[in-house]
């Protein structure tokens, strides 16, 4: 149990840097690809936050969340770069 | 009992003959007889007590706690008005059969018909007066559609809407009378107000509810100086005037007075107000109709007068005067009705309506001008004809009441003047119309009309003559009914005959007579006399003015309170709720922090929530570059999510993560007709003071905020929670409170969600707006409409999200999930698929009409609800049981299940139009782009 609790204390670390990073990234840019890509990275990573939470505390809802957030956040980037892409995204 | 049916009837036939209008004209005409006929048979059986002099009487508690009662009475004067509703409503929906042109469908006139006729049955029929006031609010909305039947002209639309206006107004002021008049006696039913007339008479506040009342009836009954609306209500086609404007629904004004004549009656001030409005509205009714050129408005003002003939009689107060009053009643609305559809066919025949055109058309058609001629003697009070009878009543009456007063010969004086108008007006009317030499320059060549049309004009007429020869033998009885029941007390003493022997009525009637016959003789002059006078002291501009007035006021007033500038709405409100809280949080002398002990910090949380700040000043700083901000907006609404999943809230988790994918799309739809950049437009001092503002606004409600979750709290989820189990059936409180406990309010809402959906299909349908034709940086936009690793890719998403989003609708009853948060996944499932594989695909393989989806959803959670009222629980109980199923495992099944069918389906339905209508506004002007080489 040690081994998974201190496994768990480093993926935390790593994870939050990794969000700190990719909102770091969102708002530096340069470019809208680039926005639009830490936007998505950051959908993974809060996934990975959740499965993470899930393991801790031993519950589904939270891969039923991160689920979610999986299938949600695609649809999301996929509508922002048809924007980038087309401008009219329903056509 | 079947007295309930009689109203409800005609209601289901309005629903059905509009149904079945598609079918032909000859089906719709047929199916509202019939129904007007099933509602004679309902009446029937209670029609032997009525005539007994019993009162029969229906109730069902609807609103005890606030005297509100379905509550019916059928008496001698319910039977008099609903007989008549009834019998000219058969004989209205015959003749509109063959009055409207063939063009029209009919499915809509009558349907509008039928539910005229219902609440106006409803008037008639009410035993509790809030049920009479419902009725009498219903019977103006169906005469303004049936006004603006031909909504193409502007005048139809005028009148309709003048209609409303001065009907709506007196219902508000009848409302306040009957609210009044039910707190003095007691009680909102009939039975009891009408015994407690000596007391309600001598309440203090007996003036205000008698003029409250009164305005209520004059307004319903075109009395001065409430009068103009009805003339211009008559753009409505003729039946409607046969039907609405003679013989029922102004009626309903002078039914209420005789409904409370024993309550209100009697008194100073009922005296002198409703006979000073029946007077001049007599007067001022039949100066005018001597002078209108057009038929229509000749009958028009004619009914305005003999409205304030009626009026007046109530007004006198003596027991034979409302005998009089209730025979001229009857004998208006008869001669008046067919005189009514006599015009309208003379106009359908002729093409106009212009006296001064129409002459001799006796040698076109004899008969219908001796049927016009009959009912036009009766309105003159020609003697055989059944007008003479009641207006020598009412000479007899006026005669009567005045020998008492000084000055008494002023009334009666008056009332033959007005007298000698009607004459004059109905030899008009006879004489111009039928003979005065040949007709001038008419656009069509005028014959007799259809049979059907004449037959019945003609069945209006006999009852002219009968009741006009032989009044003993035909109208004797049922007039005693009604007096009986109008007095609430034995009939006077009268004798219906012809000859009452020489006295001063019979000089009064002949003096009327010899005058009027002497100023239709001198019309010419005075025709030229009223063209000079016209447009003198007109009602209508008054009206107008008034209402242009007010209009005025009413946009000067909400200018001063709103300029049009949200920043100074925003402003205005963040200071009066910082003033007030920190006026509140001061006075109240308790600390900021409560005694609740803080919980521990975990680094991943302090993370987050540093993030999530990062965030939101980024969004701040960024907000001018739009499609930026709306990127950072995104993740912002991904940390939100988290919050609430790291604070145990996770149907909120699920619903943020869907919502805010919807709210993505719809945006960029929207961002795609819009500027990209917000352009900077308040100075920097403006900017500094909004900011400091803010900031204060946000401390305070992180004060607030602060100060209320470190105090212990308990709330109203206990109970929730105790009772979601046993009680709804579910382990997830928050489904069950949706689908179970607050169940009415989520039906509400989802027909809100239905209406939205349906405004928005309503307000973009066919408009086509011009979109962007290249990106924010100048660049053309990409070829590529639908790159194909993503339209494959999304593709195969589809059955995933579905089954996640079934998986999510199932076990909502017991674990976080339900119906609102299925639909969503499933409609942004959808959306993929339009947003990837484009609109032609999508549609290839799925109805792009949305609406049937959204209405089943509707009727499957409205039907769910009415289910538990079958077996006997209130409306949308929720019954539940629990069942082991093989592999599955034990499940429960609940109603509330269906229920929340309906709510997925409904979100499913006006998500996808909400989104794909906006997505379709630019289908004209963006074509789709051919590859470059």
């Amino acid at each position: 149990m040690l081994m998974l609790n201190t496994a768990l204390a480093v993926a935390f670390g790593c994870v939050t840097a990794a969000i700190g990073l990719t909102v770091w990234r969102l708002l530096i840019g340069p470019d809208q690809p680039d926005r639009i890509l830490a936007l998505d990275t950051l959908y993974i990573n809060a996934i990975a936050l959740l499965v993470l939470l899930g393991i801790q505390f031993n519950s589904a809802l939270y891969f039923e969340a991160a689920i979610l957030i999986a299938m949600m956040g695609f649809v999301g980037t996929v509508a922002l770069c048809k924007y980038i892409l087309r401008g009219d995204i329903i056509e | 009992m079947t007295l309930p049916l009689v109203i409800l009837l005609p209601f289901i036939g309005a629903v059905l003959t509009g149904w079945v209008a598609r079918l032909g004209r000859m089906q719709a005409a047929w199916m509202a007889g019939l129904f007007t006929l099933l509602a004679v048979l309902a009446l029937v059986p209670c029609v032997p007590l009525t005539v007994a002099g019993e009162t029969v009487l229906w109730r069902l508690d609807w609103i005890p706690t606030s005297g509100l009662n379905l509550a019916f009475r059928l008496d001698g004067l319910g039977l008099l008005f609903a007989a008549m509703i009834l019998g000219i409503g058969l004989l209205v929906i015959l003749y509109a059969r063959y009055y409207l042109p063939e063009r029209d469908g009919l499915g809509r006139f009558y349907a509008y018909l039928l539910s005229f006729m219902g609440s106006m049955l409803g008037i008639v029929l009410a035993e509790n007066v809030i049920l009479l006031l419902m009725f009498w609010e219903l019977t103006s909305l169906s005469s303004f559609l049936l006004i603006s039947y031909s909504y193409r002209k502007p005048e139809s639309r005028r009148g309709a809407r003048m209609a409303l206006t001065v009907t709506g107004l007196g219902g508000l002021a009848l409302l306040g009378g009957l609210l009044l008049l039910g707190d003095m006696a007691g009680s909102y039913d009939l039975l009891i107000i009408l015994t407690q007339g000596e007391i309600i008479r001598a309440h203090p506040l007996y003036t205000p509810m008698l003029v409250l009342i009164l305005i209520g009836a004059f307004t319903k009954s075109a009395q001065f100086p409430f009068h103009f609306w009805l003339p211009h209500a008559m753009a409505a086609p003729t039946p409607v005037s046969a039907y609405l404007h003679s013989a029922t629904l102004v009626k309903a004004g002078i039914f209420l007075l005789a409904r409370l004549f024993p309550v209100l009656s009697g008194t100073p001030e009922w005296t002198w107000l409703v006979i000073g409005a029946g007077l001049t509205t007599l007067l001022v009714g039949a100066g005018i109709a001597l002078f209108k050129h057009d038929l229509k408005g000749l009958l028009a003002y004619s009914t305005v007068s003999h409205l304030g003939l009626i009026t007046l009689l109530f007004g006198l107060s003596t027991p034979l005067a409302a005998v009089a009053g209730v025979f001229h009643i009857f004998n208006h609305a008869t001669f008046k009705a067919s005189l009514f559809m006599a015009a309208g066919i003379i106009d359908h025949e002729c093409g106009t309506r212009d006296m001064r055109r129409i002459n001799g058309l006796w040698s076109f058609m004899p008969y219908t001008a001796t049927l016009a001629m009959v009912a036009a003697a009766s309105m003159a009070g020609v003697p055989l004809f059944n007008g003479f009878l009641s207006k020598e009543m009412f000479f007899a009456e006026t005669a009567d009441f005045s020998s008492g007063f000084d000055h008494g010969w002023v009334l009666p004086a008056l009332v033959v003047a007005a007298g000698v108008m009607a004459v004059a007006y109905s030899l008009r009317f006879i004489h111009d119309v039928f003979f005065n030499g040949d007709p001038i320059d008419l656009p069509r060549t005028p014959h007799e009309p259809p049979f059907w049309m004449k037959a019945p004009v003609a069945v209006l007429v006999a009852i002219c003559l009968l009741v006009g020869i032989v009044p003993a033998l035909t109208v004797d009885p049922l007039l005693r009914m009604t007096v009986a029941s109008v007095l609430q007390a034995p009939p006077p003493d009268f004798d219906l005959a012809i000859w009452h022997g020489f006295g001063l009525p019979v000089v009064m009637s002949l003096v009327a007579l010899g005058g009027g016959l002497t100023i239709y003789a001198l019309r010419r002059p005075l025709f030229r006399l009223a063209a000079r006078l016209e447009g003198w002291l007109d009602a209508r501009a008054i009206y107008e003015w008034v209402l242009a007035e007010m209009l005025l006021f009413a946009r000067w007033f909400t200018r001063r309170l709103d300029s049009g500038s949200l920043q100074r709405l925003v402003l205005v409100l963040l200071l009066t709720v910082l003033g007030l809280g920190v006026f509140g949080f001061l006075g109240s002398g308790s600390p900021l922090t409560g005694t609740r002990s803080l919980l521990p910090v975990d680094g991943v949380s302090v993370a987050m929530t540093a993030v999530l700040i990062v965030v939101t000043l980024a969004t701040v700083a960024l907000h001018r570059r739009r499609f930026t901000a709306l990127v950072i907006v995104g993740a912002l609404g991904l940390l939100v999510a988290l919050i609430f999943i790291q604070f145990s809230a996770p149907d909120l988790a699920l619903t943020q993560l869907s919502v805010e994918v919807v709210t993505i799309v719809l945006l960029l739809l929207a961002l795609y007709f819009l500027p990209q950049q917000s352009p900077r437009e308040s100075s920097n001092l403006r900017r500094t003071r909004d900011a400091l503002i803010a900031v204060l606004a946000g401390l305070g409600a992180g004060a607030l905020t602060w100060a209320m979750l470190t105090r212990p709290f308990t709330s109203i989820s206990d109970y929730f929670i105790t009772h979601s189990l046993p009680g709804g059936g579910g382990a997830n409180v928050v489904n069950v409170i949706l689908v179970d406990f607050r169940g009415f309010d989520t039906l509400g809402e989802i027909t809100v969600l239905a209406l939205a959906g349906l405004g928005i299909h309503a307000m973009l349908y066919g408009l086509r707006l011009p979109g962007l034709t290249q990106d924010a940086e100048g660049r053309p936009w990409n070829w590529d409409t639908h790159p194909a690793i993503m339209a494959a890719l999304a593709r195969l998403l589809l059955p995933l999200a579905l089954l996640v989003s079934i998986y999510i609708f199932l076990r909502g009853h017991n674990a976080p999930g339900g119906g609102f948060i299925a639909g969503l996944i499933t409609a942004v499932a959808l959306i993929l698929q339009y947003l990837t594989n484009g609109v032609a695909w999508t549609h290839q393989r799925l109805s792009s009409n949305m609406l049937p989806l959204i209405g089943a959803g509707l009727l499957i959670a409205t039907l769910t609800g009415l289910g538990s009222l079958v077996f006997g629980y209130p409306f949308l109980t929720s019954s539940f049981t629990h069942v082991h199923w093989p592999i599955i495992g034990d499940f429960e099944l609940a109603t509330a299940m269906l229920f929340d069918l309906g709510v997925y389906l409904v979100v499913v339905g006006a998500t996808l139009l909400i989104l794909i209508h906006l997505g379709l506004m630019h289908r004209a002007t963006h074509p789709h782009a051919e590859p470059t080489p």
